[in-house]
């Protein structure tokens, strides 16, 4: 086993990087996330890489669809107004089909809002942020070992489906510190870069690009991203469940709000209450199944947000007649962050209308 | 096991550093930790608080609403977190700055540190947050005492390493007055 470090969640996303092979970043400083870009500043220029404080978010991830175009791997990270900047950019990769990651550590919104943990960014992140009706992968780390983990995960991502992917989190995921073992993953199997642009030099043409306009070239193209989602839906999603074989109410969220929901399940658990959680971990592809499946069983879902109720809307989506959904959202704002005796207290409401 | 504490001062009492030196020394020991720092738009002299949450399994939230334990270096940290305390829990203050008489908290167990007068005496106000974390450690038994001062290499800058045997002898200071006042 390797040593266990005690590192920030913001570090170790950026440890995870390098470990899985980035070597170019490019990215402009916000709050709460700045710890990724100085990290990558000090270590990527030892690894023969490139570190570029770009001159705003569109340039960055303007410079990651280029570096992305080359067949390297790279990525970009902000907070929310900052990935908004981003979205058009997004959009142009998910077109051009260019892998490459994108992290949020999110802020509170909307506008310019605040620094607090907030999950107010779900609907921008999972439902395609930009424009053109695309999907992107969404991992939704809920430790600073996940933070790790994800990440590498991500590039895998991005270059088996050839598509930009992001990393959800917030102030409370990248801010605190845990022990990290920084394990090497066994890589996946990847396809080859075939399509990269790296200089023609006698070869075929390359092109890398989102523009179709020829007859019919545009739908067939929509149609194929499309079928790309499908395959995600059935092979990527992650989810993990707890306690949930005899559960009567089913608690679910995702990244920092689960962590919170983790220790008032359990607190409900030696109350008595057959309770237990529900953690996606990809949001897209959201596990419909799994969450369909677990909430039949118990008949009763509480979805927890730190925003006014948008994953919920997925739940719904996925649960459909099996099982009553309801919601619990504590909206961004300094001191809003809910403890596990305030969660406990909406279980134990939720669970003695299971009761009755 | 599961031990919880929320450490609360003013920007500058090095309230961080107590919550990061307690973490690196439950990782020292094979635990779980999470470490939370209070984030907001704290400044020197603002209020700066941080959660330490260490475990044999998971640690679960790192987010507390009514800590177990509560270690306050300032009044206004006593104001703002000391009815929060979980009833039988357990409240240490620095005595030096922080008068409880007002709190109405015979649920709770109160001991009275006087962290800044024991820093000031071993030659430096700057290690009350040594004290503290000291106090804690003797009174909850959350880690070993010497995994404290054997997390101090890396809870602190190598530039600062030779200040270890001085810190190690405020968080010995801090313990031994915590003890003699729980018995008293």
């Amino acid at each position: 086993m390797s040593k266990r470090l005690f590192v920030k969640g913001n570090e170790a996303a950026a440890m995870g990087a390098v470990e899985a092979g980035c070597r170019y970043y490019f990215g402009y400083p916000i709050t709460p996330q700045s710890d990724i870009p100085e990290y990558l500043s000090r270590e990527l220029p030892k690894l023969n890489g490139e570190f570029i404080q770009a001159e705003s978010e569109i340039g960055a991830i303007n410079m990651l669809l280029g570096a992305s175009a080359c067949g390297v791997r790279a990525m970009t990270s902000s907070s929310s107004p900052g990935i908004s900047l981003k979205q058009e950019g997004i959009s142009y990769m998910a077109g051009a089909e260019l892998p490459g990651v994108i992290i949020n550590i999110s802020r509170s919104g909307p506008g310019l809002g605040g620094i607090d943990a907030s999950q107010s960014d779900y609907f921008q992140s999972v439902k395609g942020g930009g424009h053109g009706g695309y999907h992107i992968p969404v991992l939704a780390p809920n430790s600073v070992q996940e933070m790790y983990d994800l990440t590498m995960h991500a590039f895998d991502l991005a270059d088996l489906y050839r598509t930009p992917v992001m990393l959800l989190g917030d102030s409370v995921i990248g801010q605190m510190k845990e022990a990290l073992i920084p394990n090497a993953r066994p890589a996946r199997e990847l396809p080859g870069k075939e399509w990269a642009v790296r200089g023609k030099s006698g070869a075929e043409q390359r092109v890398v690009k989102s523009l179709f306009l020829g007859d019919g070239e545009l739908e067939a193209h929509n149609w194929r991203l499309h079928a790309k989602y499908q395959v995600m839906k059935e092979k990527e999603c992650i989810s993990e469940e707890y306690e949930t074989a005899d559960a009567r109410l089913i608690v679910t969220g995702f990244g920092s709000v689960a962590r919170i929901a983790h220790t008032a399940v359990t607190m409900a658990r030696e109350e008595g209450m057959k309770v237990s959680l529900f953690r996606p971990v990809t949001l897209f592809p959201f596990p419909e199944k799994a969450i369909a499946e677990a909430a039949g069983r118990a008949g009763k879902v509480l979805v927890v947000e730190l925003n006014t109720g948008q994953m919920v809307e997925d739940v719904r989506l996925s649960v459909g007649a099996a099982a009553q959904v309801s919601f619990y959202g504590r909206p961004p704002g300094a001191g809003s962050l809910p403890s596990p005796e305030e969660l406990l207290e909406v279980i134990r409401k939720h669970y003695d209308d299971t009761a009755r | 096991m599961r031990t919880e504490v929320l450490i609360a001062g003013f920007g500058g009492q090095g309230v961080l550093l107590a919550g990061n030196l307690l973490s690196y020394a439950a990782i020292d020991e094979g635990k779980n930790v999470s470490y939370f720092p209070a984030y907001g738009v704290e400044k020197r002299g603002g209020s700066a608080t941080c959660t330490v949450v260490i475990a044999d399994g998971a640690v679960g939230s790192p987010v507390l609403g009514h800590p177990a334990v509560l270690v306050v270096l300032n009044q206004a940290s006593l104001e703002r977190f000391g009815a929060k305390v979980r009833p039988g829990g357990l409240l240490i203050v620095n005595s030096s700055l922080v008068d409880t008489t007002e709190l109405n908290r015979s649920d709770i167990t109160i001991i009275p540190v006087p962290m800044n007068d024991i820093a000031s005496d071993l030659g430096d106000l700057r290690m009350v947050n040594m004290v503290a974390v000291g106090a804690y450690v003797a009174l909850t038994e959350a880690v070993k005492m010497e995994s404290l001062s054997g997390a101090l290499t890396q809870a602190l800058p190598e530039r600062n390493h030779k200040f270890i045997p001085a810190n190690v002898k405020a968080i010995e200071t801090g313990a031994q007055v915590a003890k003699s006042k729980k018995e008293a």
